[in-house]
């Protein structure tokens, strides 16, 4: 489809398909605006995607060659559709948010030949990759859609069929060329050495980087690395919006901690304090005891009073507590700094405490096949509602009415000039003449592909969060998320670990000192690990890659020089949650669309009128009141169904809707055509 | 508006709900009539349990139609090969399964899942086991699952070992679960046996068992299933050792008839006592049976573990009264002061069982008094000021010829009080007694004191007549001198009295 088909009028124009823009444009398109959501590249989700294996290794090449891509000439297309009374402002072409990239392989070269040879029994067991993603996904049946990077409009969102999906390559252009015979070959293979029946087989295979690309679809590697708090914002969101049905997720197994040169599982809930072995029966007392305070501090003002303007580590020395438990809840429960006050500290610990138990025994959940679904979630929710979406199409410049000074029109890539009452745009595209200071923070960021858990137990699939403290006093906090393969993010018999801190400096100066304490790294790149050696206590690290994201978060209106109705949202910030960017979306959609509720709940697909369906649709008294009325019911409903979910075990949100998704999605807009 | 999907009203939709629900109710009852009519027809077929599976599936609660559905089953498995009727019985189970969706807690499904079980020529308990598993992580509270499981275990002779680490299992996910616990104490005595004891727990296991309800309860002190299970856990290795004691002292016994009765009795509330909480045998005999030294110092141990969550948590009711029943295992004439300032704790943390804590509170007072006594060998028994609520142990008072229970709070004298047949004088004054039932054919009852309390009728003492010596009575400060002609009513009623005092 040629980009001339595109409407020329639109009444929101979203530019960057990360988290904020997306949740912005469902909101908008589910209250009925007319929205285009555009992307330069050729991927969702911007800085919050997730890729293959071969995925990340072409946008690593695409980083690479960035720097030389030639400022487009196409000036003079759009000049001449800019009419008088007009002044255009131009918008970057190039995304400059990532810097420091680096990579180091470890897993061995070679060819993998004799390793298969090994390995003759394999032929007679036909288990193939649906049966893993199945047993992995339990009965879930919700979407996990991939949007393919096409040119065209997306509205035409595909009919969810998990197996077929899950054994497709998530982008079709990193489809390698491998044969199906050893293709399903290195699955069983793969399969035999992470079944978790035997795990006292020590890890026979070695991985090598061969089979990290066979294998690479397996991969979902997200550039950002957070969780999702059961009571955060976003959770919330995703529930009341019934954007949840779109998405599974996956509880976090347990909070782990770096501490005196060991990791350390953090006794956070009552199970998990009552089942610790390193605690004695009096501290799981003042744990139990300080925990429960915290859960409603606000009604025993005396007991912090005299520590308001004291921090957080001094009013837990003067509790009388352990050092193992000051530990504990300043690094792991409370998250926090040593600088942090004793108010913020406590609702901190509060937080974490009253998303306990939600869904799991701790307070995160985490997407199947990684963060970069959470995005397109809202996406195709937006699409549903009749949003048009083009990747690698851009906007070159924004068209300003110099009376108003308000934007009525941009010109895209295409040099069509498409008319909008809002724009929208990712940070990223705002050229620095546009900005009143240039000066941002970064966030360092690592991602590793392991062998082993930093942890093992007997469940080698589960997700792990570990706070590793401040290595020296002026080093920042790490935070570390180790993904199992069953988390759809990695293949199995390797671990995808994200380490994520703010900068001091590179990312690899901020993070390799701690990658080395907790990780065994071979001094030869591509060397491997001498087994056997006393190291080898320690996971080792197969492929690492570090860089910096630009932390925009802490920019607002005011940082801009842009007309009013054009609204930048902020990337990703540094935390461990998306409370922030969803803050943001928030405030966003109620600038452009004052009077309208934010995300209300998707109606079920029975409830939907279509044209034709008898003679109730063309009825009058079907104005917005009543629907408004019936989104209120079936919010009330939803909440009941969701209050049956903490009790029983791997809840997501995404059970709350059985329903299938068919309906919806055979309701595509008319745009189309 | 524009754009904007279109959705059905509220009305709308509950027109559509109201019309679905009665062609539902339609369906079941025409098809419900069907069934019935076709049991009493004595039709046993295929079609048959094509409409009771209909039903069922719908409404599992049906008993009637499971009763059908087993009678249909029970012939067809007549007509039937061996292997095919494997099959029915599993495509029944499948069945079950379906049902057990719909209603997880209904008796009928898993009434006739364990039927089934009994009937199917190869029961596959495995696969039960399983099923049940599932059930219990889904909700860990389920009895009706519990008790299937029970039946599946037997009969898959799952080993006790395996059962214990179930129960660990359970307890780990959540502590909060008295049916793992119970279980748990069912099984240690089968695992750890101890030789001659078959209620026993070997002393190895119990330190163990001692420490995970540790763990439980200083977790989470107010959680009541670790604190029962550590109180039946304290209650092993005593209770057994003294009844059997003291049936041997009853037999020797046997010359000296009066002894012989009030031994008896013992025995027979120690029995009874002993079903209902072990904890208190060895509370009421450890006078007698002196612990063992190893006993004793485990005791110790357990009492300083609880001192120290007391420490933490001073007002922790379940802390408090296990350190009193610890205290009274160990020494408790020694621990009597500590015990009293306990259970005045006890009282002001947990008002509504306050009368319950006074109960226990005098049954451990008398129960002092009589060990003291013991070593004096006398027939005068005081049990004066000391705030008793109730009264008990009579049975071991029967020689006892002069009693004071005066300055109490008692409200009455019970009817088991007749037991001190050999009673002269009773003191009872500055109570609450409002009731004398047990004042009843105490043949050398003589003199009977019950200034200040709370008689009011005529009628009150009527049971006095009963006790044919009785001559000096003392009714000062109750309400009963108020009513009219009360000494003429009463020189008829007691006409043996002579010393009268209103």
């Amino acid at each position: 489809m040629a980009a001339e088909d595109l409407p020329s009028q639109f009444d929101v124009v979203i530019l960057g398909t990360g988290l904020t823009e997306s949740v912005i444009a469902a909101a908008c398109s589910r209250v009925g605006q007319s929205v285009l959501h555009l992307d330069r590249r050729n991927y969702y989700a911007g800085n919050w995607a997730s890729f293959t294996f071969n995925g990340l290794l072409s946008w690593i090449e695409q980083y690479k060659n960035q720097q030389e891509v030639p400022i487009t000439e196409l000036e003079q297309v759009w000049r001449s559709l800019i009419d008088e009374g007009e002044d255009a402002v131009p918008l970057s072409a190039l995304d400059s948010s990532i810097s420091n990239l680096e990579v180091f392989c470890y897993a061995s070269e070679e060819e993998e030949k004799e390793e298969e040879m090994k390995t003759p029994l394999s032929s007679f067991q036909p288990v193939n990759a649906e049966t893993v993603s199945e047993e992995a996904n339990g009965d879930s049946t919700e979407a996990h859609d991939t949007v393919t990077g096409d040119d065209t409009t997306a509205s035409d969102a595909k009919t969810p069929n998990e197996e077929h999906e899950v054994s497709e390559p998530k982008e079709d252009q990193h489809t390698s060329d491998i044969s199906e015979p050893s293709q399903s070959q290195e699955e069983k293979e793969s399969q035999l050495s992470s079944s978790p029946a035997d795990p006292t087989v020590e890890v026979q295979k070695k991985i090598t980087y061969q089979k990290l690309v066979k294998e690479g679809r397996r991969f979902n590697i997200d550039l950002v690395s957070k969780l999702m708090y059961s009571r955060g914002a976003l959770v919330d969101l995703l529930i009341k919006s019934n954007v949840s049905r779109y998405a599974e997720f996956k509880n976090i197994g347990r909070i782990l901690t770096y501490r005196n040169g060991k990791v350390e599982q953090v006794p956070c809930s009552r199970a998990d304090v009552f089942a610790s072995k390193q605690l004695t029966v009096v501290e799981k007392r003042m744990l139990m005891k300080f925990l429960t305070f915290c859960l409603d501090f606000e009604q025993h003002p005396e007991e912090y009073q005299d520590y308001t303007e004291k921090p957080f580590r001094e009013f837990l020395k003067n509790k009388k507590l352990t050092e193992n438990l000051q530990h504990f809840i300043l690094h792991s429960i409370a998250m926090v700094t040593q600088h942090t006050l004793t108010e913020e500290g406590l609702k901190a610990t509060q937080h974490f405490l009253r998303c306990l138990g939600r869904y799991g025994n701790t307070p995160f959940l985490f997407p199947l096949y990684g963060l970069g679904e959470i995005p397109q979630c809202f996406c195709r929710m937006c699409a549903v509602f009749g949003g048009i979406y083009c990747l690698r199409h851009s906007v070159e410049c924004l068209v300003v009415d110099k009376v108003s000074n308000k934007v009525k029109a941009v010109i895209d890539t295409r040099g069509q000039r498409i008319s909008c009452s809002h724009f929208v745009v990712e940070d990223s595209y705002i050229r620095d003449e546009q900005r009143q200071s240039t000066a941002y923070r970064q966030i360092s960021r690592a991602v590793l592909i392991t062998d082993r858990s930093v942890l093992p137990s007997e469940s080698d699939q589960q997700i792990s969060m570990v706070t590793i403290p401040p290595l020296e006093s002026s080093a920042p906090a790490v935070r570390m998320v180790e993904l199992c393969s069953s988390s759809m993010t990695c293949m199995p018999g390797t671990y995808l670990v994200h380490l994520t801190c703010s900068s001091s400096g590179k990312a690899q100066e901020d993070l390799a000192p701690v990658i080395s304490q907790l990780f065994h790294v071979s001094t030869i790149p591509g060397e491997e690990p001498s087994e056997g050696a006393e190291e080898r206590s320690k996971p080792a690290v197969l492929w690492v890659m570090y860089f910096n994201m630009r932390d925009t978060s802490a920019l607002d209106s005011s940082s801009y020089s842009l007309p009013s109705n054009v609204h930048v949202c902020t990337g990703p910030d540094d935390s461990l949650c998306s409370d922030y960017s969803i803050k943001l979306a928030e405030s966003v959609f109620h600038h452009i669309l004052p009077d309208e509720e934010f995300c209300p709940p998707a109606p079920n697909p029975e409830d939907i009128i279509y044209d034709g369906d008898g003679p109730q649709a063309k009825g009058p008294g079907f104005d917005e009141s009543t629907n408004t009325e019936a989104d209120k019911s079936l919010a009330e409903e939803e909440g009941a169904t969701h209050e049956k979910s903490p009790s029983t075990e791997n809840s997501e949100p995404a059970e709350m809707d059985s329903v299938t998704q068919q309906a919806p999605l055979d309701m595509t807009p008319a745009s189309e055509e | 508006m524009h754009g904007r999907v279109k959705i059905k009203s509220t009305a709308q939709q509950e027109e559509e709900k109201r019309k679905e629900k009665e062609k539902k109710l339609k369906a079941f009852v025409s098809a419900r009539d069907a069934v019935l009519k076709k049991r009493s027809a004595g039709e046993h077929d295929e079609e048959a349990l094509q409409l009771t599976r209909q039903l069922l599936s719908s409404n599992p609660d049906f008993a009637t139609l499971w009763n059908y559905r087993r009678e249909v089953l029970l012939h067809l498995e007549t007509l039937r090969e061996k292997d095919e009727v494997q099959k029915l019985y599993e495509s029944e189970l499948h069945f079950i399964e379906a049902c057990l969706k719909v209603n997880p807690k209904s008796y009928g499904c898993w009434h006739h899942r364990t039927w089934v079980n009994t009937r199917l020529p190869q029961p596959d308990w495995t696969r039960e086991l399983g099923l049940c598993d599932r059930c219990l992580s889904l909700d860990e509270r389920n009895f009706h699952c519990w008790d299937y499981r029970r039946v599946v275990v037997k009969a898959s002779g799952v080993s006790v070992e395996q059962e214990l680490q179930f129960t660990d299992r359970l307890i780990g996910s959540n502590f909060s679960n008295y049916s793992s616990w119970h279980y748990r104490s069912t099984l240690l005595p089968q695992l750890h046996p101890q030789p001659f004891h078959s209620h026993r727990v070997c002393e190895e296991q119990l330190l163990k068992e001692y420490e995970l309800s540790h763990n439980a309860f200083f977790t989470d002190p107010n959680d009541q299933s670790a604190w029962f299970y550590y109180r039946w856990l304290l209650g092993r290795g005593v209770c057994v050792c003294v009844c059997l004691e003291l049936l041997c002292i009853c037999e020797d016994t046997s010359a000296h008839p009066m002894l012989c009765v009030c031994v008896c009795v013992y025995v027979c509330v120690c029995v009874c006592v002993c079903n209902l909480d072990d904890l208190h045998v060895c509370v009421c005999i450890c006078g007698r049976s002196e612990l063992s030294v190893e006993k004793s110092s485990v005791l110790q141990a357990e009492l300083q573990s609880c001192n120290q969550l007391l420490e933490l948590e001073p007002q922790n009711k379940w802390c408090l009264l296990t350190i009193i029943l610890l205290m009274r295992a160990l020494d408790p004439l020694g621990h009597e002061k500590e015990t009293l300032a306990h259970f005045q704790t006890l009282k002001e943390v947990d008002p509504m069982r306050s009368t319950y804590y006074s109960d226990l509170c005098s049954k451990f007072l008398i129960e002092n008094t009589i060990l003291k006594m013991e070593y004096a060998e006398v027939r005068v028994f005081s049990l004066s000021n000391k705030n008793l609520t109730t009264l008990c142990h009579l049975d071991q008072l029967l020689f006892v010829t002069h009693i004071n229970l005066s300055s109490n709070q008692l409200l009455r004298l019970p009817p088991h009080f007749a037991m001190l047949q050999c009673l002269e004088v009773l003191e009872a004054d500055d109570n609450a007694i409002e009731n004398l039932e047990g004042l009843y054919h105490l043949p050398k009852l003589e003199e009977v004191s019950l200034r200040n309390n709370q008689i009011c009728k005529l009628s009150d003492l009527e049971s006095l007549a009963s006790c044919t010596k009785l001559t000096r009575l003392d009714l000062r400060g109750n309400p009963v001198h108020r009513t009219a002609h009360i000494e003429s009513e009463l020189s008829q009623l007691l006409p043996r009295v002579t010393a009268l005092s209103l």
